[in-house]
C-alpha cells in the first residue's frame, strides 16, 4: 500500500442524498410536505384558536393580525381549522393508500408468480374495479351506511387496490427472468419465498413513487368527498367541507374560500413534484435520459 | 379486427355482468332489508309492505337479479320511489345535461393539452417547456370544484358575464344552455388538461427520440411535418390510455361540478337520490355510469387498432 493511493469512492448514500439535494422537484416536493406534515402535528398541541369555541360575534372577518387568515360563518380561526383539516386529509390519504398497498401488492405479486389463469382473473377483476371510480363506491357506500370519513377511506383505498396491484405485476413481471432468480429458484426457494426476498425489494422504489402520487390523488378526492357531505361529518373540519361552507358565502367573504383551497393545491403539488422527483432519482432509466 | 373486436365486447360484457351483480350486492343484499332502508324506521307497515311487493323483495334472491338484470337489459330501470316516476325516463332527461358537459369539458381539455404537450416537447429544456409544464403541474393539483369557485366568483359574481349555476333548459335556446354549462366544462376541463399535456409531451418525447424521426430529419423533411405527421400518430397511443382513464374520472367529476353549479344533471340526480334514500334511483344510475366506462374503455381499445396497425393482430 502507498500513502498517495487514490480515496476509496464515497458510499452510495452519500451519492445518493448529493443527487436529491440536487434535484429541485425532490427538494421543493420534500419541503412541502414535510412542512404540511409539521402543521397537522403540531395542531394535536397547539392551534392559535380553539376552534370548538364559538365567537359569533368575530365572524367572516377578514385578514388581521389576530386572525392571519380571518374567520369562518361561526367565527372560528381559518388558520387553526386548516390546520386541524391537514390532519383529516393525511389520515384519510395515508389509510387509502395503506388499503391500496396492502391488498393490491399481495395480489398483483401473486398474479406475476403464477401467471396463467389466476394472472387473467386479476387482471379482468382491475378492469371491473377501474369500472368504479372512487366517488362511485363511496356514493354507494353512503346510500346504505350514511356518510362518514370511515366510508371515504373505504372508497378511496378500494380504488387504490388495482392501481398498485397493476404497479407491483408490472414490476415483478420484469424481474421474474432475472438471472438471480433463476439461482434462487434453482437453490430450491419457493416463489412465495423469493417474492419476498428479492422481488419486493426491487419494486419498493416502483410502490414508493406511485404511493406519492396515489397519497397526492387521495387528498384530492377527500377533499371532493367532503366537499360533497360524504366524507368527515362536522364538527371535524376537512378542506373539502370549509370550501363547501365557503361557497353561499362568497359574495360578502371570498377569503373563506381561497385559504383552503390553497391548502388542498399546496399539498398535492408537494406531493406531486416529490413522486416526480422520487421517480427521477430511483429510476436509473430516467435519470440517465435527463 | 373483427375477431379482436368480438373479444374485446365479450370481455366488456362479462365486466358489466360481474359489475352488475355486485352493484347488486352493496345496493339490495348488505343492507338487509331495502324497503326499511328506504322508508326509514317509522314506516307505516302498509307502505312497508307495497314498496317490498313492487321491488319484488319477496322473491328469492336469484330471481330478484336475473328480473333486475333482464329488465335493465329490456329498457326498464324500475321506478323512482320519490319522483313517482320511470328511472329511464329521469336519466333521459339527466342525460341531456351531462353528456353535452362531459363532451364540451373533454373537447376543451384535449384542445389545450394536445398543442401544448406538442409544443413543450418540440421546445425540450427552453423556457417555453419549462413554463407550461410548471403550469400544468400546478394544475394537476388544482381540484376541479375549488376551481368551479373561483370561475364563479369571477365570471358570474364579479364580471357578470355568465349565470353562477342552474340551468335554464334546452327550449330556452342552444345559446343560453350552452353558456350555463361552459364555466363548469371550462372547471372540468383544466385538472384533465394539465394531465393530458403532460402524457402527451412525455409521449411525443419518447418518439422524438426514435431513429426514423432522426432519418425524417436527415432526409430534409421539415420539422413541423415530422413533428405533426410521424411523431404524434405514434405518440398518440399512450395520450389515448389516458384519455379513457379521463373518461372514468370526467363522470365521477360531473357528479362534483353539478353540485356546484347545480345544474340538474346525473350527479345531481344520484346525490339527491342518496340524501333521499332512493335505491332504485342510485342503482339504476350507478350501472348507466358503469356500463358508460365499460364502453369507452372498448372504444380507446378500438381507437390503438386504428391508430397502431400492429395491434390488431398482436392480440
Amino acid at each position: 500500500m502507498t500513502p498517495d493511493a487514490p480515496p476509496p469512492s464515497p458510499p452510495p448514500e452519500r451519492h445518493f442524498l448529493e443527487m436529491a439535494f440536487a434535484n429541485r422537484s425532490f427538494v421543493i416536493g420534500a419541503i412541502i410536505t414535510i412542512l404540511v406534515a409539521a402543521m397537522a402535528l403540531l395542531s394535536f398541541l397547539w392551534t392559535p384558536y380553539d376552534i370548538t369555541h364559538l365567537v359569533v360575534a368575530d365572524r367572516m372577518k377578514g385578514l388581521s393580525l389576530a386572525h392571519p387568515l380571518g374567520t369562518d360563518h361561526l367565527g372560528r380561526d381559518i388558520l387553526s381549522m386548516i390546520m386541524i383539516g391537514a390532519r383529516n386529509s393525511i389520515a384519510v390519504a395515508i389509510v387509502a393508500v395503506g388499503i391500496g398497498m396492502g391488498v393490491g401488492v399481495p395480489l398483483g405479486t401473486w398474479a406475476a408468480a403464477r401467471g396463467g389463469l389466476i394472472d387473467e382473473i386479476l387482471m379482468r377483476f382491475n378492469d371491473l374495479v377501474f369500472a368504479f371510480p372512487a366517488l362511485l363506491s363511496a356514493i354507494m357506500i353512503t346510500a346504505i351506511f350514511g356518510p362518514g370519513a370511515i366510508n371515504a377511506i373505504i372508497a378511496i383505498g378500494i380504488f387504490n387496490v388495482p392501481v398498485f396491484a397493476r404497479v407491483a405485476r408490472a414490476g415483478a413481471l420484469s424481474i421474474w427472468p432475472r438471472e438471480y432468480i433463476l439461482a434462487a429458484r434453482a437453490a430450491g426457494k419457493s416463489k412465495a419465498l423469493i417474492t419476498i426476498e428479492h422481488i419486493l425489494p426491487n419494486i419498493a422504489a416502483l410502490l414508493l413513487v406511485q404511493g406519492t402520487i396515489q397519497f397526492a390523488l387521495g387528498i384530492l378526492a377527500e377533499a371532493g368527498l367532503s366537499y360533497l357531505g360524504l366524507g368527515a361529518q362536522p364538527p371535524m373540519p376537512s378542506w373539502g367541507r370549509m370550501l363547501f361552507e365557503a361557497q353561499t358565502r362568497m359574495m360578502i367573504a371570498p377569503h373563506l374560500a381561497v385559504f383552503p383551497g390553497l391548502a388542498i393545491v399546496i399539498t398535492v403539488l408537494g406531493l406531486n413534484l416529490l413522486g416526480d422527483g422520487l421517480r427521477d432519482l430511483l429510476d436509473p432509466r430516467l435519470r440517465r435520459e435527463r | 379486427m373483427l375477431a379482436f373486436l368480438a373479444k374485446r365486447i365479450a370481455i366488456g360484457l362479462v365486466t358489466l355482468v360481474v359489475a352488475s351483480a355486485v352493484v347488486f350486492l352493496v345496493l339490495e343484499i348488505v343492507p338487509g332489508d331495502p324497503a326499511l332502508l328506504m322508508l326509514g324506521m317509522n314506516a307505516q307497515p302498509e307502505a312497508l309492505a307495497a314498496l317490498r311487493e313492487e321491488m319484488g323483495l319477496n322473491q328469492p334472491v336469484l330471481l330478484r337479479y336475473f328480473g333486475w338484470i333482464a329488465g335493465m337489459a329490456l329498457g326498464d330501470f324500475g321506478n323512482s320511489y320519490t319522483y313517482s316516476s320511470p328511472v329511464l325516463e329521469l336519466i333521459g332527461e339527466r342525460v341531456l345535461v351531462s353528456l353535452p358537459l362531459a363532451l364540451i369539458s373533454l373537447f376543451l381539455s384535449t384542445a389545450i393539452a394536445l398543442p401544448v404537450g406538442i409544443f413543450a416537447a418540440s421546445r425540450r429544456g427552453k423556457p417555453a417547456d419549462t413554463i407550461s409544464m410548471g403550469a400544468a403541474q400546478i394544475g394537476v393539483a388544482i381540484p376541479n370544484f375549488w376551481f368551479a369557485l373561483i370561475l364563479i366568483y369571477l365570471f358570474a359574481v364579479w364580471l357578470r358575464l355568465v349565470p353562477a349555476g342552474g340551468f335554464p333548459g334546452w327550449d330556452a335556446g342552444l345559446w343560453a344552455g350552452f353558456k350555463a354549462l361552459l364555466l363548469p366544462a371550462i372547471a372540468l376541463a383544466l385538472p384533465q388538461a394539465a394531465i393530458l399535456a403532460r402524457v402527451t409531451r412525455s409521449a411525443m418525447l419518447e418518439v422524438l427520440g426514435e431513429d426514423y424521426i432522426r432519418t425524417a430529419r436527415a432526409k430534409g423533411m421539415p420539422r413541423r411535418i415530422v413533428l405533426w405527421h410521424h411523431a404524434l400518430r405514434n405518440a398518440l397511443i399512450p395520450v389515448l390510455t389516458i384519455l379513457g382513464l379521463q373518461f372514468a374520472f370526467l363522470l365521477a367529476g360531473t357528479i362534483i361540478i353539478e353540485n356546484v353549479f347545480y345544474l340538474p344533471g346525473l350527479g345531481r340526480l344520484i346525490f339527491q337520490a342518496i340524501t333521499q334514500r332512493d335505491l332504485i334511483v342510485v342503482e339504476g344510475v350507478v350501472m348507466l355510469l358503469v356500463a358508460t366506462v365499460i364502453a369507452v374503455n372498448i372504444l380507446v381499445d378500438i381507437g390503438y387498432a386504428i391508430v397502431d396497425p400492429r395491434l390488431r393482430t398482436r392480440r
